[in-house]
């Protein structure tokens, strides 16, 4: 029979037991699914992120990540605009990418000269047009509103700063920036002081043009070393102050136009960039565009001494925080298999003791000991595959409740709030693979009592009473 | 031929310290297409000849030799086969499996046996009208009363066509008057298709059935003897005892 019909028929004979199993199986199931879920979208949310940011690759000089940062000009990529031309031309890649873009870093010191404060700052020099086009990128639909460049529209001399740079360079009543924490009055007193060779000087030096600083625009200056290690600077127009979503980049960011950070740095010389930016369509054609990229690097870009990275190289916290969440969600499995491997092999070894007449009874009429085995492990595996049937359907109707709730919440180091939502519809791998294992589970766990079913003597199994 | 052949079995429990002896140098050939009972008081070793002939248990010594076929060579699979396809129960407590309805209990040894379900439903049907429970086929064994169940496992005793069929005190879990429809059943049966019963009882109406009797002792064959119910064959031609 029918073993399987005759394992259903035994489960369901035993109602309250049965049920039991099959309720833990299921909300460990859903639970281990949530979970699963919740780390899916964190993963999907950061990709996008750094994607929309970063593109999935940047080819950059070697050595450039180690050292590039305290000196950018030494790192960058002359000529660039070829390679740009061929990677935009290059017929294996243009059907993958979306943008290829590129960006110059810097280092510096950001001041306000009229407040008499300063601090140190990373710049980021970007292409307007290509960074809106990257921040459309939203290959796992996520829920989540384009926003396009806070540079998009401004002239060549605006940037944008992180809230906490606004903060220190007290610039944060200009830009309407709202809980913004101000200094102590003393300290406000102090710093008002005139600063006679300090870098407003410098930047009025450089930009006589700075007459027009009365403006409603707040004004920031911009010191940093030209390419030849001489000393620039630059009096910027502060649109807007962002909250760059992790306090220590919201403390030091500052993002500008392309062209000016070019001007900062190499002045007349020949423009360079530090980065040449890839945004794919996906992210599963990494593979394919790195062996590519790589392909050109070692013979048409031969002697540049370039290499690509993708944005997990780029950004270790990436790998660092989907194994924080990986490792936390395998815990959560073994917690959850050791019930179910409990709960399975419980139910199974009461069965076997209820049901030792009738293991005598079929034993006798020519059930063999595998017969009997198959039985009991039948039974452990219909009561997991009830429970994993049950658990992902109630993953699925609890991620959809979750998500339909637009919760959201602040992650650590984080300083403005993310969506919370669990992604679990569509990830169909991580069902049947989470079923199976708990499946696997319930196997194992019916296997020893089942054993013991199988092994039992004829005589004494029919004379149990 | 005899269809169940038993030369110098003995079969010993340990029990704790203390070893007991169910059955001791017991010989006996049965012959075939008999109504026979072994009878004996509880704890006489009955039950343990019963299991021996069964193939439910093995004998400490002694060869055992079941419708031509000496079992004690067989493994636990083969064993298994053999049964399935040889023997037929019935249990005191009937012993069916509570979860399948009286058509699906007949049908099990079936499918053990790998019949086609063509010919399965046929015979299921075949013999549960003749134990009058044709209407009853969709009952599970929970909604039979005992006379019923006990119907029910005779029929599926004799569901394979067994050459044997061994019931162990049939009628202990009857009222007398079911009992007496039981064991007319069970003799209507046997006298239809041929087929060896054998019986453990000490109950006097199924003592009074049977065509031969073997009396156990202290796990010992006093005697065997054919009844006045039926023609009594020749000592050495069919029923030979010695213990």
């Amino acid at each position: 029979m029918k073993t399987i019909a005759l394992a259903f028929r035994n489960i369901v004979r035993n109602r309250r037991r049965s049920g039991a199993t099959v309720a833990a199986t299921a909300i460990g199931i859903s639970a281990i699914l949530m979970f699963g879920g919740y780390v899916n979208h964190i993963q999907f949310a950061l990709e996008t992120g750094y994607v929309q940011q970063e593109g999935q690759f940047e080819i950059i000089k070697k050595g450039y990540l180690d050292f590039g940062t305290a000196n950018p000009a030494q790192y960058g990529i002359e000529n660039y605009q070829d390679i740009v031309s061929q990677l935009k031309g290059d017929k294996t890649l243009a059907p993958m990418l979306v943008v290829v873009s590129t960006s110059l870093g810097l280092t510096g010191l950001g001041g306000n000269s009229d407040a008499g404060v300063s601090r140190t700052v990373v710049a980021d020099g970007v292409v307007v047009d290509d960074v809106n086009q990257m921040r459309k990128w939203n290959d796992y639909g996520l829920r989540e509103k384009y926003k396009p460049s806070e540079l998009t529209g401004t002239s060549g001399d605006s940037v944008f700063v992180g809230k906490g740079v606004a903060r220190e360079l007290l610039i944060c009543d200009q830009l309407h920036v709202a809980n913004c924490a101000k200094p102590p009055v003393e300290a406000v007193d102090a710093a008002a002081k005139p600063l006679p060779t300090d870098i407003g000087d410098l930047a009025h030096a450089a930009q006589p043009a700075a007459a027009s600083r009365k403006s409603d625009t707040p004004q920031m200056e911009l010191l940093t070393s030209s390419a030849r290690g001489a000393p620039n600077v630059a009096e910027l127009k502060v649109v807007k102050a962002v909250n760059m979503g992790v306090k220590e980049v919201d403390d030091m960011y500052v993002g500008m136009h392309l062209a000016q950070a070019q001007r900062l740095v190499y002045g007349a010389a020949p423009p360079r960039v530090t980065a040449i930016i890839l945004q794919l369509h996906h992210s599963d054609d990494m593979a394919a565009v790195r062996a590519r990229v790589n392909q050109l690097l070692d013979t048409t870009m031969k002697g540049r001494g370039l290499e690509i990275r993708d944005f997990k190289e780029i950004s270790p916290s990436f790998d660092q925080t989907v194994n924080l969440f990986t490792a936390v969600l395998g815990l959560i499995f073994i917690m959850i298999a050791a019930i179910v491997l409990f709960m399975v092999g419980s139910a199974t070894a009461t069965s076997v003791v209820e049901r030792t007449t009738e293991i005598g009874t079929l034993r006798s009429m020519g059930v063999k000991r595998s017969g009997i085995k198959w039985m009991f492990v039948c039974e452990g595996l219909l009561l997991g595959a009830i429970g994993a049937a049950v658990g992902c359907v109630l993953a699925l109707v609890l991620a959809w409740v979750v998500n339909m709730c637009n919760l959201s919440w602040t992650p650590p180091g984080a300083t403005e709030a993310v969506p919370l939502a669990v992604q679990v519809w569509g990830d169909w791998g991580m069902l049947l693979s989470t079923s199976i294992d708990i499946l696997i589970v319930a196997v194992a766990s019916a296997w020893l009592p089942a054993g013991r079913a199988a092994r039992m003597n004829i005589v004494d199994a029919l004379r149990h009473v | 031929m005899s269809v169940v052949s038993l030369k110098q079995v003995s079969r010993i429990y340990p029990m704790d310290d203390v070893k007991v002896v169910a059955l001791n140098d017991v010989s006996l050939d049965i012959a075939p297409g008999r109504f026979t009972v072994v009878s004996g008081q509880s704890g006489s070793g009955k039950t343990t000849l019963l299991n021996i002939i069964g193939c439910i248990d093995k004998p400490d010594q002694g060869s055992v030799t079941i419708a031509g076929t000496p079992v004690a060579q067989l493994s636990d699979d083969a064993l298994a086969e053999f049964r399935a396809k040889n023997i037929g129960y019935i249990f005191q407590n009937f012993n069916l499996l509570p979860v399948l309805t009286a058509y699906e209990n007949v049908e099990y040894p079936l499918i053990l046996a790998k019949v086609p379900a063509a010919q399965r439903r046929i015979r299921v049907m075949e013999l549960l009208r003749a134990v009058g429970l044709e209407d009853k086929h969709r009952q599970t064994p929970g909604r039979l009363s005992g006379g019923q169940r006990q119907r029910v496992a005779i029929a599926r005793a004799l569901a394979t066509h067994p050459k044997i069929v061994l019931a162990d005190e049939p009628t202990a879990n009857l009222d007398s008057a079911t009992g007496a429809a039981i064991i007319e059943l069970m003799r209507k049966m046997q006298r239809e298709l041929g087929v060896s019963f054998i019986f453990s009882s000490h109950d006097q109406m199924v003592l009074g059935a049977a065509d031969e009797i073997f009396t156990i002792r202290d796990g010992k064959v006093l005697s065997g003897r054919a009844h006045a119910a039926a023609p009594v064959r020749a000592h050495n031609d069919h029923s030979e005892i010695s213990a």
